[in-house]
């Protein structure tokens, strides 16, 4: 399961308080840090212990929210061309047998790449 | 056991013509003979779906009163074509809309006109004594017009290179995006249902040969644009009635970093007379060659990187240099097939009827480049040979008196042997200043990843990665990366100045 964890600038190291503490492993799937709205970590969690770790994660001043939705893919839109599939680094799209665009979206780290690479606008991002 | 266009036909009117789709063909070829092939099948129909950005309608809206003849004309703010006289016009696939956001195209007018959107038309005419009005605005259908005919002058390669990119860079191109380092391949084209991959001796697809062209009866012109027969780049000029296509077979698209362009469905029904018929819509994917082009390179001959074929392609991933790197298809290969599959169905429902071309196309024709008679301007031109430099050794305030003594914004970093390995700004120089603890030498607030040009590169292609980069200035280097000069953004003016040659 994603979670996306907010931490202020000035903040302790959280995430690797929370792995050291609970002994579970944490995977860091993207992270950004930005002048104006902090620090942030798309971090993948093993789902039994989705709840603990927002928890402790929380209770040293982490802003964390489950994120269960990956990019947006409009059936309507898309024409089954492809041109995500390479661009992307978590290898979400692929095609079955019938050459029709699979989206897996639970793979998803919200990179955008694809996003720009659509030349049908069919990939979206929610706000975050 | 030859057969006529006439026998085919007959059976096509009673039903009885045995159809198949072009990717079928080499398995049924295994299977029968190519003489048992020939005798079963009599008509293969090919299909492809991809971005086809030469293409466009001529669209007659009738006369207006007073009447008008356009000069200037807009669709949706998209410029459309205003020299062919009162109220006809032609709209080109890629322009750009001067007013709404750049993913909004003449691409997108034509895909919202078949979907039976309004459409705003607005023109301006300098005025006449028959032709009295000057400007219109007004709202449009496609039901409103008299004719809309879609006439494309380049349509369904025979081949199409695949790219990628061996820059440190992103980029956006009409292949889509390249990632930096080969990180990835993109390529277009449907392969074994490819309709000229499929009749490459141009013995049946010429003048008059009916087609599906986005869900519409349609027919061949003629030759394309660029059509370069002799080194297997044939293209096609294609037309057909807009009012009878749909957006299933027909899609606008946005290419980032490039602009719009035209999705369209091309299919071609193709008689099998004669043995040769059979041999070569027995076309498969893996005898067709695509060469990867590096696109890392701005010119016009890319070099090749490595050549694969469609098989290969269409596996996901190929290798380059010992890598494996995943591939991407622009085009669609499962609208490629329902282009096909509704073609085979067209004909065996009796809706289509073939023919000959009524004038074949040059099998043998070879495309030239452009004749240029000006020369394009170099860097050289226009670069400041008096360039300011400072060794990477030296300290911050030795930096920022050289900065101001060069009246400069960028001093190019040389080390010991006088390479260029650095350059520092007065953002660096000012950062350093700030923090005068941390940061004590030029090479430790220097960028070390430098933008650079050649004295002999076009000014174009020094404009673009000043562009691309968001940078102000591009250090001239030699092949011994000695930095000779220095190219700043305002020195482009100088192409601009009377008695330059402009852009």
């Amino acid at each position: 399961m994603k979670l996306l964890v907010k931490l202020s600038h000035k903040s302790r190291p959280i995430i690797a308080e929370v792995v050291k503490d609970t002994g579970i492993l944490i995977n860091v799937d993207r992270a950004r840090s930005d002048a104006h709205e902090g620090e942030e970590a798309l971090v993948d969690v093993p789902d039994e212990f989705c709840r603990l770790i927002s928890e402790r994660m929380r209770s040293l001043g982490a802003h964390v929210s489950i994120l269960d939705e990956g990019v947006r893919h409009d059936r309507d839109e898309c024409v089954d061309c492809g041109s995500c599939i390479s661009v992307c680094p978590k290898e979400v799209f692929s095609f079955n047998s019938e050459w029709e665009l699979q989206v897996e979206t639970k793979r998803c780290i919200l990179c955008g790449r694809c996003v720009i690479a659509c030349p049908h606008q069919a990939l979206s991002l929610n706000d975050v | 056991m030859d057969k006529t266009i006439d026998e085919i036909n007959r059976r096509i009117r009673d039903g009885s013509a045995r159809v198949v789709t072009a990717d079928e063909m080499p398995s049924i070829v295994s299977e029968l003979g190519e003489e048992g092939a020939l005798k079963e099948v009599d008509v293969v129909t090919t299909g492809t779906f991809g971005a086809m950005c030469s293409s466009g309608a001529f669209l007659n809206f009738g006369h207006a009163e007073p009447p008008i003849k356009m000069e200037r004309i807009w669709l949706n703010d998209v410029d459309a074509y205003g020299g062919i006289a009162a109220v006809d016009t032609y709209i080109g696939a890629t322009n750009k809309s001067v007013t709404r956001a750049e993913s909004y195209g003449g691409a997108h007018v034509i895909e919202d006109f078949i979907a039976g959107k309004a459409i705003e038309l607005r023109a301006q005419s300098s005025g006449s004594d028959c032709y009295p009005r000057r400007n219109i605005t007004t709202e449009i259908r496609l039901e409103d017009l008299n004719q809309a005919i879609m006439v494309n002058p380049r349509n369904a390669y025979q081949r199409y290179d695949g790219a990628t990119n061996t820059s440190d860079d992103t980029l956006y191109t009409y292949m889509g995006t390249l990632l930096p380092h080969s990180g990835n391949v993109t390529y277009s084209g449907a392969g074994t249902l490819n309709p000229l991959c499929n009749d490459p001796g141009y013995r049946l697809i010429g003048s008059g040969v009916p087609i599906f062209l986005g869900g519409a009866p349609g027919m061949v012109v003629g030759e394309g644009t660029q059509h370069s027969s002799a080194g297997n780049f044939g293209t096609l000029m294609t037309t057909a009635d807009m009012n009878e296509m749909s957006t299933d077979f027909l899609r606008a698209a946005y290419m980032y970093g490039y602009g719009p362009t035209l999705y369209m469905g091309v299919g071609i029904p193709i008689p099998v007379l004669d043995i040769e018929v059979v041999r070569r819509t027995a076309i498969r994917d893996e005898d067709i060659p695509v060469s990867i082009k590096d696109y890392g390179v701005p010119s016009r001959s890319r070099p090749v990187i490595t050549q694969v074929n469609y098989a290969e392609l269409k596996t996901g991933k190929i290798e380059l240099n010992g890598e494996e790197v995943r591939t991407s298809s622009l085009s669609s290969y499962r609208n490629a097939l329902k282009v096909a599959r509704t073609l085979k169905q067209w004909i065996e429902d009796g809706q289509m009827i073939l023919n000959l071309p009524t004038r074949r196309l040059d099998p043998s024709k070879q495309v030239k480049s452009m004749r240029e008679t000006r020369k394009v301007a170099l860097v050289q031109e226009i670069m400041q040979r008096k360039v300011v430099t400072v060794k990477e050794d030296e300290e911050i305030p030795e930096a920022a008196r050289k900065l101001l003594k060069g009246e400069t914004n960028h001093l190019p970093v040389l080390n010991e042997q006088g390479r260029l390995v650095g350059v520092v700004t007065t953002f660096d120089v000012a950062k350093a200043v700030a923090h005068p603890e941390r940061r004590v030498r030029v090479k430790d607030v220097m960028t070390r990843n430098v933008i650079t040009t050649r004295s002999d590169e076009p000014v174009d292609i020094a404009a673009q990665k000043l562009d691309h980069h968001r940078i102000s200035a591009l250090p001239v280097v030699d092949a011994q990366n000695q930095c000779i000069a220095i190219l700043h953004a305002s020195d482009l003016g100088k192409l601009f100045k009377p008695g330059g040659q402009g852009l």
